[in-house]
């Protein structure tokens, strides 16, 4: 048997961790999410959206991000927030309405 | 102890964003929990060829900061015995041999190898996330998809046959764990992967996996769906730990309330029951009933 790490002699394709494997996925949206900072509840008894999110790009602190980068638009955390206070908006980006 | 806030479950994300699967897969919502309520150093995950593959990514890069290794589609269960078999040579006691497959490559093709490892008693958790059909390949119909579906490949009759006893076969094993859950409940998820974790030999784990574009319905209704799903028993969340059944979650609940809903509530949010008539939605409601309540008489029984 060869000396020295097994990745020396095997030849074998190995990918890499990174993010956007799949590119932007933020571009697959159709309507986006906007929090509404006063109506949530900023409490970690909550978490609800961060909790049944898919894609897990919600962040755990508050006030509550959303990477908008790779957010595919789904809509779950606007449907399973209990005091709604996210609302999907038509279009890619907010900010160009 | 059950798991009872989102909270309590470990901050960091294993499965990096920007991935191949579709906006809001009931997959990745599953896999998501799963690899918190492990520990993903020191795991090593066998995939089939599924919708897995794909959330896995293209060559060289992949969104998932777990070792994986990619199998044919009927040798999940083959794949995670070498891999079990070569951890222990090695003298790696401490890791988690994951296999994840779909219901096609679990109820269909994988059946055999899956049947050989389980009689074997390779040391591995088998997580089968099921939705209902060879979702990846455009929605064909298979041994698991319910009756009255319509898939690609029952496009004028709808499938007439009810979904095939999975768990009664794995059970026949006797193997020290099963259990099956639901993304629309991660709580009891993680709990189960957690459990599941500790035990040493074979652990077969099937999860309802919803499919917004398989099954036709909005994406935002993923969690109402699973929770229907729930609701009306043609999922029931259990575990059978030993040879001792338990009925957990929502599914204790409504056998100690008695609330459950109809087939009809459940089948009308989407289009792939859209051809259904009322003597299959019985057909269906006679042959949920009828496993419900062996299902409540089993949880009793063992009480």
């Amino acid at each position: 048997m060869k000396e020295g790490k097994v990745q020396d002699f095997v030849i074998t394709a190995v990918s890499k961790p990174s993010k956007g494997e799949a590119g932007k996925t933020g571009d697959w949206r159709s309507q986006t999410p906007v929090i509404d900072q006063d109506k949530c509840s900023q409490k970690e008894s909550c978490l609800l959206c961060w909790l049944y999110c898919p894609d897990g790009v919600i962040t755990r602190e508050f006030p509550l991000e959303i990477d908008l980068e790779y957010c595919k638009g789904c809509g779950i955390c606007a449907q399973e927030c209990p005091r709604k206070a996210i609302l999907m908006v038509d279009g890619r980006d907010p900010s160009c309405q | 102890m059950a798991t009872s806030a989102a909270k309590l479950l470990p901050k960091e994300e294993f499965i990096l964003p920007g991935t191949r699967s579709c906006a809001a897969c009931g997959l990745m919502l599953t896999y998501r929990h799963a690899l918190k309520a492990l520990n993903p150093g020191k795991t090593i995950v066998a995939v089939p060829a599924s919708c897995m593959t794909v959330l896995h990514g293209v060559y060289p890069i992949t969104p998932v900061k777990v070792i994986c290794i990619n199998n044919p589609f009927g040798a999940t269960g083959a794949a995670a015995s070498g891999i079990a078999a070569g951890l222990k040579a090695l003298g790696h006691d401490d890791y988690t041999v994951l296999a994840f497959a779909g219901d096609g490559g679990t109820y269909d093709i994988g059946i055999q190898a899956l049947s050989g490892a389980l009689e074997r008693g390779a040391n591995f958790l088998y997580i089968c996330y099921d939705n209902e059909g060879y979702m990846n390949t455009g929605t064909q119909r298979s041994s698991a998809s319910p009756a009255g579906a319509i898939t690609s490949t029952t496009p004028i009759l709808a499938k007439l046959q009810h979904k095939k006893n999975m768990i009664g076969i794995i059970e026949a094993h006797r193997i020290p764990y099963i259990a099956t859950a639901s993304p629309a409940f991660p709580l009891d998820l993680f709990d189960k992967v957690r459990t599941a974790k500790s035990v040493h030999g074979s652990r077969y784990m099937e999860v309802h996996a919803p499919c917004p574009p398989g099954w036709g319905f909005p994406n935002k209704d993923l969690i109402k769906m699973g929770k229907l799903a729930i609701d009306s028993g043609i999922h029931v969340l259990y575990e059978i730990k030993d040879g001792v059944f338990k009925l957990t979650s929502r599914s204790l609940n409504l056998a100690e309330k008695g609330r459950k809903k109809s087939i009809a509530e459940y089948v009308k949010g989407q289009t792939r029951f859209r051809k259904i008539n009322q003597d299959q939605i019985d057909y269906l409601q006679h042959f949920v009933d009828e496993r419900w309540s062996e299902f409540v008489q089993r949880h009793h029984r063992t009480d």
